[in-house]
């Protein structure tokens, strides 16, 4: 069942981007739930669509058009209100999708690129271009260093405004820093198991962490390991799949959202 | 002695409106200083102001040293990955960039602040498992552990019962008592009487502010109001109830209903 599957490029390309993806979404993922803002989240990762559909489209790397979507719309959504950042991030989704839909047609008409809105939409972790993997796992880690750079003015200011302000953090520069992270994490999610999914790689392992520790900075290594054992899991899984319907891999997106979805249900049966 | 705080002809507009007029008191060293009003008076806008989170129309505010602050509400889901030894860690070095490691000393600064408010035994609860009267604390440990001069609490004891309540304000005495300024807002300043060394009292966004005895007078209350209002003395307890005929229930809430 899983003969070749540690010589296979495509599987190290897939485990080494779907981990990267994993490790970020989880950490981010933790303040992400803890800011009330896994909405804003979710329309992040649908902008970076557009991006995707354009890089087919173009022809480019498509972790730089999912990215550079995702910066434009987390410069949108930077700047407002705690209380209309809901509504903002609605309409957000709305235009991206919209937007993604038109250029997802282009691209299928015009380069006859059939499986585009799949591998937008629902990912393409085992037909990513090789070096993909390389890039991932970089930037995951440049988003990781980030993050710990800011998480002591992050947390204070997620906990409430007035008390970060009132020890001097600025709250728009931290709030602006973290939507890029987040950004950069729904990036990866949206390349690993596709823009609408990435949602369940960035929320469900952070929910479940919650779950199970107090501490803020164990959350986050929590969430990133349950986040790389839903990712790898779901890698193995797919590569298994060949041998339940002979020939056809399954989609690998649905085992690691299966394993996410798995992983959160037994986690919410305790409570640290 | 140079003052903790100076409030001098403080005006803030809000949206088009005048909430503050003319407001001025000052807070000596180890002062403890009630600041009371109705809903609405502007309580919340007087401290935000001071923090400097509002820009005055006119006048000015004098800080000498650091200051802590206690909002008045702060809404933690349940589930939040934040002990309270996390809290009041945070009210140390929350502001700073970089990494930060496990420590001794820091430890222990968090430790011996969660003792001084009594709640050893709850620092490594989630912050948003405390009681009302509990997160308090812990708020108070947040804002006291970077040794402020001077600390603003915004209506700690809205929330809290009678016995809750007198122990946050015998807390906040002996923090006075340590030479912090402490500057309390309430709609009934009742529980702060035993405690309190002056008061400023807010009403239609114009402030009288003096000692109790001072300022919660017949006259200077009247004259704030624009109206009426008597000040009842009974079983060491200050009522102030609007002079029209009705008595109403024993509490500054009602004054400001009344048109
Ligand atoms: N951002 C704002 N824009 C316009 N008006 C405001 C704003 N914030 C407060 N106000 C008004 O200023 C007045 C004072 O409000 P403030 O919150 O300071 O009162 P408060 O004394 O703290 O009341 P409470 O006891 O209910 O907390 C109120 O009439 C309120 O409607
Ligand atoms: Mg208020």
């Amino acid at each position: 069942m899983f003969e070749g599957f540690w010589t296979s490029q495509v599987v190290w390309n897939a485990l080494l981007i779907g981990g990267a993806a994993a490790v970020l979404s989880g950490c981010i993922g933790v303040f992400t739930v803890l800011r009330g803002q896994s909405f804003a989240g979710h329309a992040l990762a649908d902008v970076s669509s557009a991006g995707g559909a354009l890089s087919l489209l173009l022809g480019i790397n498509p972790m730089l058009g999912f990215f550079g979507l995702g910066l434009l719309g987390a410069l949108g959504l930077s700047g407002r209100r705690q209380g209309d950042g809901d509504l903002a991030a609605g309409i957000l989704l709305g235009a991206g999708l919209g937007l993604t839909a038109l250029l997802l047609h282009f691209a299928i008409s015009l380069r006859n690129s059939t499986g585009a809105a799949a591998v937008v939409m629902f990912g393409s972790l085992f037909s990513a271009p090789p070096g993909a993997g390389a890039l991932a796992l970089g930037s995951a880690l440049a988003g990781v260093v980030l993050l710990g750079v800011i998480h002591r003015p992050l947390l204070l200011s997620s906990l409430d405004a007035g008390l970060a302000a009132v020890r001097g953090v600025n709250i728009r520069l931290v709030a602006g820093v973290f939507l890029v992270l987040l950004a950069l994490a729904v990036t990866l999610s949206a390349m690993a198991v596709g823009a609408i999914l990435s949602t369940a790689l960035l929320i469900g392992p952070a929910a479940a962490a919650l779950r199970l520790t107090r501490r803020p900075g164990l959350a986050c290594a929590l969430a990133a390991g349950l986040g790389v054992f839903c990712a790898w899991g779901g890698v193995a899984l797919a590569y298994a799949s060949y041998g339940f319907t002979p020939g056809r891999v399954w989609p690998v997106s649905f085992f690691i959202v299966a394993l996410v979805f798995c992983t959160y249900a037994a986690a919410s049966l305790r409570r640290a | 002695m140079s003052m903790a705080l100076e409030v001098s002809g403080l005006t803030v507009r809000l949206g088009g409106r005048e909430v503050l007029r003319d407001v001025g008191f000052a807070l000596a060293p180890g002062a403890f200083c009630g600041l009371i009003g109705a809903n609405g008076s502007g309580k919340t806008t007087l401290l935000r102001t001071i923090l400097g989170f509002e820009t005055a129309a006119a006048g000015r505010v004098t800080r000498d040293g650091a200051v802590g602050y206690v909002p008045q509400k702060l809404e933690l889901a349940p589930d939040m990955p934040v002990r309270a030894r996390d809290l009041v860690a945070l009210g140390l070095d929350g502001q700073r960039f970089g990494f930060s490691f496990p420590s001794a000393r820091r430890r222990r600064v968090v430790a011996e602040m969660l003792e001084a408010v009594d709640l050893l035994g709850f620092a490594d609860q989630r912050v948003g498992e405390l009681s009302g009267g509990q997160l308090q604390r812990v708020l108070i440990a947040h804002a006291l552990v970077s040794k402020p001069k001077l600390l603003l609490l915004d209506e700690p004891l809205a929330n809290l019962d009678l016995r809750a309540a007198a122990e946050i304000v015998a807390l906040l005495k002996r923090v006075a008592g340590q030479g912090v300024s402490v500057l309390i807002s309430a709609h009934d300043m009742n529980p702060l009487l035993g405690a309190m060394h002056q008061l400023v009292y807010l009403a239609n966004g114009r402030a009288a502010s003096g000692r109790t005895e001072q300022v919660v007078r017949t006259e200077v209350l009247s004259e704030l109001y624009g109206y009426h209002i008597d000040v009842i003395r009974v079983h060491g307890r200050i009522l102030v109830v609007a002079g029209d005929g009705h008595v109403h229930a024993h509490d500054h809430e009602h004054v400001a209903t009344i048109p």
